[in-house]
């Protein structure tokens, strides 16, 4: 039974540390500035993690076999501790999690203590039950106002966010289901929701904020690399939570310029 | 399975199954509330009674540390507003303050009155075994009824209460007109519920005098329903002050 | 010491109904709990089971089901979630096990208050039903979750199943609030005031220490969530606006504004964190008390693994933020609370180097309670290593909300803190029946569980890491999320056979409770007082006596005493330190 319990703890240890190491299924492929600095973090706590894994689950395996019942006669040891180790492997457990946490703050204060840099092209997303809104400012780089009552799902992008058409800001708004970002830009994102809680999550970005109604939320990244990146929602919000998806596409400056004055000359 | 022979001689006990284990070894006095002669220990009961108590005003007050912290959270809370800018829309509430300082004169009124009630019921319990000897009489026996007073009073409270919401409402202000108006019926609403289920105990004690029940028993119902009545009183100062000094 | 004297007992009640439906005997109850548990946890597979068969087979129809919309797989996966929470999780560790043996382990004839004990049962009960009355009506259940995020939960409109559906589900959380708050009531009142003579509390077993400060949690926590809850009935039903802000449903503006999305989270998440090591201190009980037992050595630092229970236990109320970093709060709480968070597993490693400091030079029998126990200190180690990840905001951001955060919570709560009912039931059970559960199907129910569960939910990180959202009812349409199906295939099949073989658990349950072998007073050989008594314990648990507390809870192999343990009973002429 002890040879038993070992094989099989040994085992999960093994499967479970094989399928980690060897990346069978993992992080999807990073493409902004801060894809390198997360996924070190992650590199050292999944590494510092899977040795203390494999030693826990080790010894406990090893524990069980090695110190069973074998049916002779001496006791086992009659001891209440070892205040001494007890101490050793708190402080030691305490300065490897504390130590991991302050290793990552530097990355979490670059994301999101900062505001956007000037020159970061600003769009702003604006998700509702069950798709994403991007809006850019146009020339005149301003936003126009939105107003609730204005607000038509049925009746096209611009109408879906509400944009209230009145005001001269406004006309030279896009409203787009597809959002395009320049690449080696930073974007200026503002989030914003209409009606339950949404997340804007884009996986190769290593981006994810919720997006909540009430508030205007403010993030930014930078994509540095030219492709295709699928945008999945991670909150929960309702019955089409699963197919609220968009797609962020990553041009050269230029193609960002022409795609963006082709959304302008459509609007003439 | 060895069995370990006791050092002392122990009565056996009568037990329904099979007793072939370790009997374990008697000690004097129980501890499900009965003494040395099998009769109820009133005091142990009352001390339990108490902690119990102490411990249900945990979680009340964790309710009412709730609601203060959502109350301040939503107070300096900025939201977008239908242009799109963010505003403060926390609009100060036309409390009726008069009514609701006659409301916590008599809240702590019956403060008063539930105290002599339990000083009251505590001195009969003391002086029980002497009103047992034939012959002897204590002296006056009409006792004020105290504990009637507190119930009264507490009725008037929620009475005045009541009044004070039909006021607001009178003034405009709704559950829903504003998160203002919002926290003021949902804290004194709230401090309404608990009040009345103390006074139901209340109720309760004066009915179980009626009912013959041993003046020690009656006791600690009394006892910790008036600790609760002066938490409760406690209670609607706090919400009174956070109402009118927090606006 | 007097001898001879008896204290008088209670009179055991007769009839059916006083014994057996109202009965205010805290063994009862604690049965009461368990039975009701155990029923809740196979509604909740069973749900479970219909989710995992829709995210690999969106379009099927099942028998008796039919076929499963999203919005289906959305009330399933919250009733799910509301009902292995509540019902199983907090109510047969705390509720079940606790009810039955504290007052034995500690000494005493019964619960503080009997009567309050028996009412936190049947309010429960009631509590239970209210929930599932919302499969029933119409809309059926909500499809928000079981943490109820608003405005989604908060707006009748939001979804099929937010209307009736949700406010019985509101209804029956805040009716469980108020029936956890009379049990915590009773647990704290009954170790502080009704330990025997000689059981000091730090000569208490560590499953009532666990249970004391479980009740502790619960007292603080859960008038936290009731607050939430009204403010939510509130919203929904009367037009105030304390969740929601101004928003536009379906092109229609709703009457709200000002209210803050952000406000619920903070307040259940408040409750929502205590929670959930209100589902693991009791199970962390148990595992001492049976690694200690079962090795035949005193636990590794009793006073450390109280001192942490109180450590975790406290930092436990500083830590909520870490469910909400991407939600929109403020940057730097994030980081004190991811601080906190990683403190918090320092007591956890405590508890752990402890276990296996217990188990070093032990002599170990493996008999299927110390299975389950070893079981849960395994999945307690996996569950608890992937926290560290998720406590790093920075590391949350392409974690959060995926189906690594589902693995985490399930090793843990699902997986870990039900080995710990396992192993108290397969410990407990002689003393509770009379009987012996059978070993044989014990261990094989033990080895197909441990490596189900673990096929179930170790794959989930890496579908997290892949950045597979959680809640999705299918992944359908998602481009990246294609290559991940066949894993998520695995683990259905891996369910479906696991699930299936909870059923060796349930027959051998109810089998050996009436054809079992006949157990002795003391199978294990444990020290702990209700091993002192018969099998099953009298009407007031000692047959008119007050057990004298003379040792420690886990004197096992004393040099120099007559047999390897020595009971907290004995004389105190047995020498233990």
């Amino acid at each position: 039974m002890g040879l038993a319990l070992l094989a099989i703890i040994w085992l999960i240890t093994f499967v479970s540390t094989y399928f980690f190491a060897a990346k069978t299924w993992w992080l999807p492929h990073g493409a902004s500035t801060s894809a390198q600095w997360i996924d070190h973090q992650f590199a050292i706590t999944y590494l510092l993690m899977g040795v203390v894994f494999v030693a826990a689950q080790g010894a406990l395996g090893l524990f069980v076999w090695q110190y069973r019942d074998q049916g002779k006669a001496a006791k086992a040891d009659y001891s209440h501790g070892n205040i001494k180790l007890e101490v050793i492997w708190t402080t030691l457990t305490a300065a490897l999690f504390i130590g991991l946490n302050l290793m990552g703050s530097p990355i979490w204060a670059a994301e999101r203590f900062e505001p956007a840099q000037a020159g970061s092209v600003p769009v702003e997303v604006t998700g509702m039950q069950f798709a994403w809104y991007f809006r850019y400012a146009g020339p005149d780089g301003k936003f126009g106002a939105t107003a609730p009552k204005l607000m038509d799902p049925s009746a096209g992008s611009e109408a879906a966010i509400g944009l209230d058409t009145s005001d001269p800001a406004s006309k030279d708004d896009v409203v787009t289901g597809t959002m395009y970002l320049p690449v080696n830009r930073q974007v200026d994102l503002t989030l914003r929701a209409v009606d339950v809680i949404h997340s804007f999550f884009i996986p190769s970005m290593r981006f994810k904020q919720d997006a909540v109604p009430g508030l205007a939320i403010h993030m930014h990244f930078t994509p540095v690399e030219v492709g295709d990146y699928e945008i999945a929602c991670a909150e929960l919000c309702g019955l089409g939570h699963y197919k609220m998806h968009g797609m962020l596409k990553v041009v050269s400056q230029e193609d960002f310029d022409k795609w963006l004055a082709a959304r302008e000359a459509e609007k003439q | 399975m060895a069995t370990l022979t006791p050092t002392i001689s122990v009565k056996d006990p009568k037990l329904g199954h099979g007793g072939s284990g370790v009997h374990p070894p008697v000690s004097d006095g129980g501890d499900d509330g009965r003494g040395d002669n099998g009769s109820p220990d009133y005091g142990q009961r009352l001390r339990r009674a108490r902690l119990g108590l102490l411990v249900i005003m945990v979680p009340i007050t964790m309710l009412f540390v709730s609601f203060t912290s959502a109350y301040v959270f939503r107070q300096g809370l900025p939201t977008l507003d239908e242009h799109g800018t963010y505003v403060r829309d926390w609009l100060q509430v036309n409390l009726p303050v008069t009514l609701l300082l006659v409301n916590t004169l008599l809240l702590l009124v019956s403060s008063i009155t539930v105290e002599l009630a339990r000083r009251q019921i505590t001195l009969q319990v003391a002086l029980a075994p002497v009103q047992s000897i034939p012959g002897v009489s204590i002296g006056s026996e009409r006792n004020f009824p105290w504990l009637g007073s507190t119930v009264v009073l507490g009725f008037a409270f929620l009475a005045g209460q009541w009044m004070a919401w039909r006021q607001l409402a009178d003034r405009g202000f709704y559950i829903a007109t504003s998160a203002s108006s919002s926290f003021v019926y949902l804290l004194t609403a709230a401090h309404a519920v608990h009040l009345a289920g103390g006074l139901m105990v209340l109720l309760y004690a004066g009915a179980t005098s009626l009912l013959h029940k041993p003046v020690e028993a009656r006791r600690i119902v009394v006892d910790v329903a008036a600790w609760y009545w002066h938490f409760m009183a406690l209670l609607w100062i706090y919400i009174f002050a956070l109402l009118e000094f927090m606006r | 010491m007097a001898t001879g004297e008896v204290v008088h007992v209670h009179a055991a009640p007769q009839g059916f109904i006083r014994k057996y439906i109202f009965s205010l005997d805290h063994k009862v109850i604690g049965l009461q709990y368990y039975f009701l548990a155990l029923t809740a946890v196979f509604v909740g597979m069973f749900l479970s089971l219909l989710m995992r068969i829709h995210m690999i087979w969106p379009t099927a129809v099942l028998p008796l089901v039919g076929e499963i919309k999203p919005e289906t797989y959305l009330g399933l996966l919250t009733m799910h979630g509301t009902i292995m929470v509540f019902f199983v999780l907090t109510t047969a560790p705390q509720g079940g096990f606790g009810n039955y043996f504290l007052p034995i382990q500690i000494g005493a004839p019964d619960m503080a208050f009997p009567v309050l004990n028996m009412l936190s049962f049947w309010t429960t009960f009631v509590a239970f039903v209210v929930l599932l009355a919302a499969f029933f009506v119409s809309g059926g259940p909500p499809l928000h979750g079981w943490t109820g995020y608003a405005p989604l939960s908060a707006l009748t409109n939001s979804g099929p199943g937010e209307q009736l559906g949700a406010d019985l589900w509101i209804t029956s959380i805040a009716i469980f609030c108020i029936a956890s708050l009379m049990g915590a009531l009773n647990f704290i009142t009954t170790t502080l005031d009704l330990r025997a003579k000689g059981m000091s509390m730090m000569r208490m077993p560590l499953t009532c220490w666990a249970w004391f400060i479980t009740a502790i949690l619960g007292l603080l926590a859960f008038g936290v969530l009731l607050s939430a809850g009204i403010l939510l009935l509130l919203d929904r039903n009367l037009g105030t606006s304390f969740y929601v802000p101004l928003v536009v449903v379906n092109g229609q503006v709703m009457g709200h504004k000002g209210g803050s999305p952000l406000l619920w989270q903070h307040l259940f998440w408040f409750f929502g964190h205590p929670e959930v090591y209100i589902a693991i201190l009791p199970g962390m009980g148990v595992a001492s008390q049976l690694v200690s037992t079962f090795s035949r050595k005193p636990i590794f630092g009793y006073k450390a693994m109280v001192y942490a229970l109180m450590a975790i236990g406290f930092l436990g109320f500083m830590v909520w933020g870490h469910h909400m970093f991407m939600s929109g709060m403020s940057p730097y709480s994030a980081f004190a609370f991811s601080l906190m968070t990683m403190a918090i597993g320092v007591p956890s490693a405590i508890k752990t180097f402890n276990w296996l400091g217990t188990l070093h030079k032990g002599r170990i029998r493996l008999q299927t309670p110390m299975l389950y126990a070893i079981g849960f200190v395994s999945l307690f180690v996996s569950g608890g290593l992937s926290g560290p990840f998720l406590a790093q905001p920075v590391l949350d951001i392409p974690l959060h909300d995926t189906a690594f955060v589902v693995g985490h919570f399930h090793l843990i709560m699902g997986v870990a803190a039900i080995f710990g009912m396992f192993a108290g039931t397969y410990y407990w059970f002689p003393k509770m029946f009379g009987r012996m559960m059978n070993e044989t199907w014990g261990k094989v129910h033990f080895f197909i569980t441990l490596a189900g569960t673990y096929s179930i939910f170790m794959p989930m990180h890496y579908l997290g890491m892949a950045g597979q959202p959680r809640r999705y009812s299918q992944f359908t349409e998602l481009a990246y999320l294609q290559h991940l199906i066949p894993l998520n295939r695995f683990i259905t099949y891996a369910a479906i056979i696991t699930i299936g073989a909870q059923f060796i658990f349930v027959i051998n349950l109810f089998w050996s409770m009436f054809k079992g072998p006949k157990a002795s007073d003391n199978p294990w050989e444990a020290t702990t007082l209700e091993w002192t008594t018969a099998t099953p314990p009298p009407h007031d648990n000692f047959g008119g006596h007050t057990p004298v507390v003379n040792h420690g809870p886990y004197e096992y192999s004393v040099p120099g005493a007559p047999r390897d343990y020595v009971m907290q009973t004995d004389p105190a002429s047995v020498k233990t330190h």
